[in-house]
């Protein structure tokens, strides 16, 4: 087992792609992020850690230089949030059609304008559709497990394909919370050595990213859209193995207090601390109100999501991300989606909160349950906005 | 591969659309992309070679044994390149079809 550290966020998931032993790191520092990457650094300038860092001159080429590295062979890591994810995101889009499987910790920040460092899900939600494995983590205990976890899954043969790990800016990066490290000894025996599917060798010389004429990109993207979700039962792999070792388990949806609950909120990332400490008081009051965590967003676990809200009255889902002009917001529209076909179904209604690091807590969490319950609100409202 | 790409499944794609044979775009004739053929007169033709010289897709060579020029038309784009080079006007460039 191994040791428990009092350590902020950002430096243990710098610690945790170490032990991965990356060989590549490529990022550009953007805040929230910072300290991932000057911790990343250190390592590598000290001699702690033997990769090759590749200090670049935009998230552009920060993407580009991590599609480069794993295609060869190599494995990478990267960092960035919200402007720098803007500048990157059309090659993160490449490494997911590419199937190229590095490992990127994205502190969720606002996108600008007007301009914001501070924490939302919008960053994330603009790539949504980039085919990666995307997670978001409540703790830091949950990051540092999520990071050496993404490794393994993305890595898996049968998987191949890049993983977000989603960490809210600020309220989780720069805190400072007790974390169990893992020994050298406990990743050696999680995480095999990289393997890729494809590599670029001159012993065996291969095109990689070529030209999909309209004859064969509707059939890229379907193979793609198959090994995504197709990715679902290594990624739960991949938790029970790390319950094994750890006592930690994880799970695509985790549930407090929903057995009876009429009531359930649903969130992902910190929001749902905040939410488990309203779903107490509700509680207390004698409401039966119960909380979902949605830590897998993709690929979407669209059944163990129907099982568990099917049973309510009522879902609050809190989105942190505004849509503007749309009919809702990305995490609701997706519940929504996926609840219409059922013959029973919740009524879902859509809270926009925490935008821009509103700050949310567990009183305003109460008052968004019982708005929802109370007032017919039709698409979605946003929460705390004045005027 | 070697398969047409129009007949490729999406079972049959290699992972991230790896092309793990070299050299196969020979199996895609972009010669079905022509709208214009050039059309050869032999006895106009001095055998200067400029059109297999400027042919950006190796369309066009040299067929010693019956003293000509030969196309070949599952390459041939119908770029009219070789008809621009030629310098005696042997090649004429006509609407596909006509």
């Amino acid at each position: 087992m191994g040791r428990k550290v009092g350590i902020e966020v950002s430096i243990a998931a710098a610690d945790a792609a170490a032990l991965c032993d990356v060989d590549v790191v490529a990022a550009y520092p953007i805040t929230p992020q910072t300290h991932v990457v000057e911790h990343l650094a250190e390592l590598v300038a000290s001699g702690h850690l033997d990769a090759e860092f590749v200090p670049v001159e935009s998230e552009h080429s920060a993407m580009s230089v991590c599609c480069g590295s794993v295609a060869v062979g190599a494995r990478t890591f990267t960092a960035t949030a919200a402007q720098g994810l803007a500048l990157m995101a059309e090659i993160v889009y490449i490494a997911g059609s590419m199937r190229l499987p590095l490992v990127m910790f994205l502190s969720n920040r606002a996108l600008s304008g007007p301009l914001s460092i501070w924490n939302d899900h919008s960053d994330a939600m603009m790539v949504r559709d980039c085919g990666w494995i995307q997670v978001f983590c409540e703790d830091g205990q949950e990051v540092f497990d999520a990071i050496i976890h993404a490794f393994r899954v993305g890595e898996d043969p049968q998987v191949s394909l890049p993983v977000m790990v989603n960490v809210d800016g600020f309220v989780l990066t720069h805190v400072i919370e007790p974390i169990e490290y893992w020994t050298k000894e406990m990743v050696q025996k999680y995480l095999p050595p990289f393997q890729p599917v494809s590599r670029l060798t001159p012993e065996k010389p291969v095109s990689m990213g070529a030209f999909g004429m309209p004859e064969i990109y509707l059939e890229q993207k379907m193979a793609h859209n198959v090994a995504l979700l197709n990715s679902r039962p290594i990624i739960e792999k991949g938790w029970t193995e790390l319950a094994e070792l750890t006592g930690r388990k994880y799970s695509a949806v985790e549930t407090y207090k929903v057995d009876d609950a009429e009531t359930i909120i649903l969130g992902m990332g910190t929001i749902c601390s905040t939410s488990s400490l309203a779903v107490d008081k509700m509680r207390a009051e004698g409401k039966k109100v119960g909380l979902v965590k949605l830590r897998l967003w993709r690929p979407l676990p669209s059944d163990d999501l129907r099982r568990v809200l099917a049973k309510a009255k009522d879902v609050v889902v809190l989105d942190r991300a505004i849509c503007p002009g749309g009919g809702n917001a990305p995490v609701t529209s997706e519940i929504r989606a996926i609840m219409y076909t059922e013959p029973e179904r919740p009524r879902i209604h859509c809270m926009i909160a925490g935008i821009g690091q509103r700050d949310v807590t567990p009183d305003d969490v109460c008052a968004m349950v019982d708005m929802a319950l109370s007032q017919s609100i039709k698409d979605y409202h946003i929460y705390g906005v004045r005027g | 591969m070697t398969k047409p790409m129009d007949h490729i499944t999406w079972q049959e794609i290699e992972p991230g659309g790896v092309i793990s044979e070299p050299g196969n775009a020979s199996s895609y004739h972009t010669g079905t992309w022509r709208s214009q053929r050039p059309v050869y007169d032999v006895d106009k033709c001095i055998r200067c070679w400029r059109c297999f010289i400027m042919c950006p897709d190796a369309a066009i060579s040299p067929d010693y044994e019956n003293n000509r020029m030969v196309w070949n038309f599952d390459y041939c784009k119908g770029c009219g390149i070789c008809a621009f080079e030629c310098p005696v006007d042997a090649i004429e460039m006509q609407e596909e079809g006509e």
